[in-house]
């Protein structure tokens, strides 16, 4: 086209060890914990009892982390995931215990709660232009207040067996099922993120609100969805809360909050280094979630949970970066 | 060298993995001069600035001598700071949100106290360094408040600021580096910033400016220096060297401009827009033919740069606007109806309002056409990727590597992606804002042509810019606006860069004579 012509030879993108190894460093680092733990507690560690435990105890946490990532790829925080959570499991309890219902309506009506919770954060965030971060912050302490005032600070037993059987007592290869459910909601978050139009418009809203507004995206539609999909989801993990145990008790669930939080920053480190992704999430809940068990069974304390999760968080986000050399991290 | 160089850079050799950025290249300055880096994207200029700021360490061997002291490796950037080399970026690097006291006082060096401000002495005190190089800027205004040309000059004034107080300012003496500080300034705006450099000059410090525009270097350096893929191919003494040998030296064989054969008149209009404003100018008229290329400028001010903005729905306005038989009122006009009834505008803003710099250049070439990659499984991720290879290649980007980022990408090269991105629409009408700013002139031309195969398949386009050249190589009528308004209209032959900016001054001070 001018005078200066250089070869402009479409290249195929060599195999990048550095990459590669970026991508799988937390499977790794997981795998390395499971030998470390399995070499310490050969028999009670590495049975697999205690990994179908682990697996279907937290899937509840995975559900929750998959939900917070959908308004962290549009670029916003919803930091009242673990309060529509609650919720969610406090109303399954309240209305199927107290009342009488039968599960069925109850799981909707605890679904709907969650979609309206995600409506109002948006109608806030959208319509009064505020930050996410303020108003799903008041929202969610202002669920908080409603979820002890409808259970009147009281733990709620007895939800519906058919509810528990189908979260944590059918299995599938000895694993309880909302491993399972887990599993595919991670999936379909994957398939719509990458192969579908409204992923690829969920992560330009993400990544550039201006450049989505003047390509003809309309920006404030894809966020009041992503609050409102993610409300959906937390929900569901409310859902599978109560069935998990049977009953809601009105502070537990709270404090998902920043594990949740912890296992989608510490995702975003792996499989698509740089993007909030439901496999990483995944990985990260359960490698958060090996540390933490395999210490508890060397006996340590309740406390180990804490520092587990926090410690490995920084730790392991530190690390990537070393491989990343050190530039600073966008995932907005 | 010669004895009164303040600073020598030799033989710096600066490796990013295998690729040599700088090839052993070596420089002096001398005291009182003002010394241009010139060269294409690409070339090494900007890397060759990044190593004496010590953000890049170049390889060993290389040598940096300030004042005849030799710098240790590696290069230290708070040493550099102290010993007199002040640096200003293209981004400038000032909080918008803060007030231009507050912006000041960020790297101050030197200050006594650091831990009480009085901002009312600090007012004053930065209000007097204004007045010395007769600046009228609020000392308590914030940032964002002050148009781009006065935002550069906060930015100068700080970084001669940080030289006063540095070592060398005991002497007067000083080197002010300035990154590429015009292309986002109007013309009558880079006057301004370069009278503000001699007189910086005139206090005995010296100023390296880097720039690809070579008129730029022609009014204000006294020697330039030429890179070329990393090596220097030659300094040239401003006054007495040719245009066109300057151009030739930077490509490095003689580079033909684009020459446009204006389209003859009196077609019918493909787009015609009636009584557009945007609510506090007066409503006006336009019609653009099919395959012409309008374009419209004025002063900064004038209301021609929204014109785009307005016609697409990114801004309120009313009026209405027919494109093949089809009308829409601008009122009720968002970017996505502008863009199903064939309309395409590409912002001048690169990364923050035409694509994503964190997304590869897949993901953004394919954003308005994800519809045609749509498979009953969901997106071809396959043939978006080799359709991204393919559109690369057509449009010559650099590296062809549609995986890559779109921000690792140099200024032309991103623009000819997101360029590639709406004319793969085939758009009846594409709007443009600045297309070429910060552009290097190779990249440029490739992009008029790109712009003019356009027009030959029917695309009309509506360019707003300021910059003259730009708007003679490219357009077949132009107009230009004033107080909100258009108020001339340039066509043919007449259309000359003299002439543009003419008009743009007498349209101004006519309006204003009329006004009175």
């Amino acid at each position: 086209m001018t005078t200066i012509d250089m070869p402009a030879k479409a290249s195929r993108p060599a195999f990048n060890i550095k990459r590669e190894g970026e991508r799988f460093a937390l499977v790794a680092a997981w795998l390395l914990l499971i030998v470390i733990f399995g070499t310490l507690m050969p028999d009670s560690f590495l049975s697999w009892r205690n990994f179908s435990t682990m697996f279907g105890s937290q899937a509840v946490l995975v559900v929750l982390t998959l939900a917070i990532i959908i308004p962290l790829t549009s670029g916003d925080f919803d930091l009242s995931g673990a309060s529509i959570l609650t919720m969610s499991s406090m109303l399954i309890a309240v209305l199927n215990v107290k009342h009488g219902w039968s599960i069925g309506p109850v799981i909707i009506v605890a679904l709907v709660s969650g979609a309206v919770i995600g409506a109002i954060n948006a109608f806030f965030v959208l319509y009064f232009r505020i930050h996410s971060l303020i108003v799903t912050l008041g929202v969610g302490t202002f669920v908080n207040g409603m979820i002890l005032w409808v259970s009147q600070s009281q733990t709620i037993s007895g939800v519906s067996m058919t509810l528990v059987e189908w979260v944590i007592i059918n299995r599938l290869f000895g694993i309880p099922l909302a491993f399972f459910y887990a599993l595919i909601l991670a999936a379909v978050i994957w398939y719509v993120l990458e192969y579908t139009i409204p992923g690829r418009k969920l992560l330009f809203v993400g990544r550039g609100r201006e450049v989505s507004r003047l390509n003809g995206i309309n920006v404030d539609k894809v966020r009041a969805v992503s609050f409102i999909v993610s409300g959906l989801i937390a929900a569901l993990a409310g859902v599978f809360y109560s069935g998990m145990t049977g009953s809601a008790d009105p502070l537990s669930g709270l404090n998902l909050l920043l594990p949740a939080f912890a296992a989608a920053f510490l995702g975003a480190t792996t499989i698509s280094p740089g993007r909030f992704n439901s496999f990483g999430a995944i990985i990260s809940v359960y490698f958060l979630v090996t540390g933490i068990t395999g210490l508890t069974m060397l006996g340590a304390q309740a406390y180990v949970q804490n520092l587990f999760y926090g410690g490995a968080l920084v730790i392991a986000v530190s690390l990537s970066q070393l491989v990343r050399n050190r530039q600073p991290q966008d995932f907005s | 060298m010669s004895d009164n160089a303040v600073l020598q850079m030799n033989n710096i050799r600066m490796r990013f993995g295998s690729h040599y950025a700088l090839k052993g290249v070596s420089l002096s300055i001398r005291r009182g001069e003002v010394f241009g880096l010139l060269g294409q994207n690409g070339s090494g200029k900007s890397t060759m600035i990044k190593v004496l700021a010590g953000f890049h360490q170049p390889e060993e061997g290389s040598e940096v001598i300030l004042w005849g002291q030799k710098m240790p490796l590696p290069l230290n950037q708070m040493d550099i700071k102290t010993r007199g080399v002040a640096f200003v970026h293209q981004h400038l690097g000032l909080v918008p949100s803060l007030t231009v006291v507050e912006n000041m006082r960020v790297t101050a060096l030197g200050r006594k106290n650091p831990w009480f401000v009085s901002w009312k002495s600090e007012g004053q005190r930065v209000a007097r360094l204004f007045a010395e190089f007769d600046l009228a800027i609020d000392p308590f205004a914030t940032i964002a408040e002050l148009p781009p040309v006065e935002r550069a000059f906060v930015a100068i004034i700080r970084a001669f600021e940080d030289l006063r107080a540095s070592d060398a300012g005991y002497g007067g003496e000083g080197i002010l580096v300035l990154d590429e500080p015009t292309p986002f300034l109007p013309a009558e705006d880079v006057k301004r910033l370069f009278s503000l450099i001699r007189s910086i000059v005139k206090t005995g410090a010296s100023v390296v400016i880097v720039t690809h525009d070579i008129d730029e270097v022609r009014e204000i350096t006294d020697r330039v220096a030429i890179l070329r893929d990393g090596e220097l191919v030659d300094i040239l003494d401003t006054k007495t060297s040719e245009r066109q040998t300057i151009l030739d030296t930077i490509v490095g064989s003689r580079i033909d401009a684009f020459v446009k054969t204006r389209k003859a008149e009196a077609r019918p209009a493909a787009v015609t827009v009636r009584g557009v404003t945007d609510g506090a100018s007066p409503a006006f008229d336009l019609d653009i033919a099919e395959g012409e290329t309008l374009g419209v400028t004025g002063l900064i001010g004038s209301g021609f740069a929204a014109l785009p903005y307005l016609l697409c729905g990114a801004r309120k306005g009313a009026g209405r606007i027919t494109l093949s038989g089809q009308v829409v009122d601008l009122a009720k006009i968002t970017p996505a109806k502008a863009q199903m009834m064939g309309i395409a505008f590409l912002p001048g803003d690169r990364l923050g309002a035409a694509g994503v710099g964190s997304l590869s250049v897949t993901d953004n070439i394919t954003l308005p056409v994800l519809g045609q990659h749509l498979k009953p499984l969901g997106l071809d991720r396959g043939s978006m990727a080799r359709e991204a290879a393919r559109l690369s290649e057509i449009y010559d980007v650099r590296p062809p590597r549609p995986e890559m980022m779109l921000g690792s990408l140099s200024g032309g090269n991103q623009q000819k992606v997101l360029l590639a991105k709406w004319l793969q629409i085939k758009p009846k009408l594409l709007m443009l804002d600045e297309p070429t700013q910060g552009v290097d002139f190779g990249a440029r031309q490739q992009i008029f042509k790109a712009l003019d195969r356009a027009t030959a398949q029917g695309t009309s386009i509506l360019c707003a810019s300021t910059d003259n050249e730009q708007l003679e190589q490219i357009c077949d009528r132009i107009i230009v606006f004033s107080k909100g308004r258009p108020v001339m209209e340039l066509k043919g032959d007449d259309i000359t860069r003299k002439a543009i900016t003419e008009a743009c001054f007498y349209s101004d001070t006519h309006q204003a004579e009329a006004a009175e």
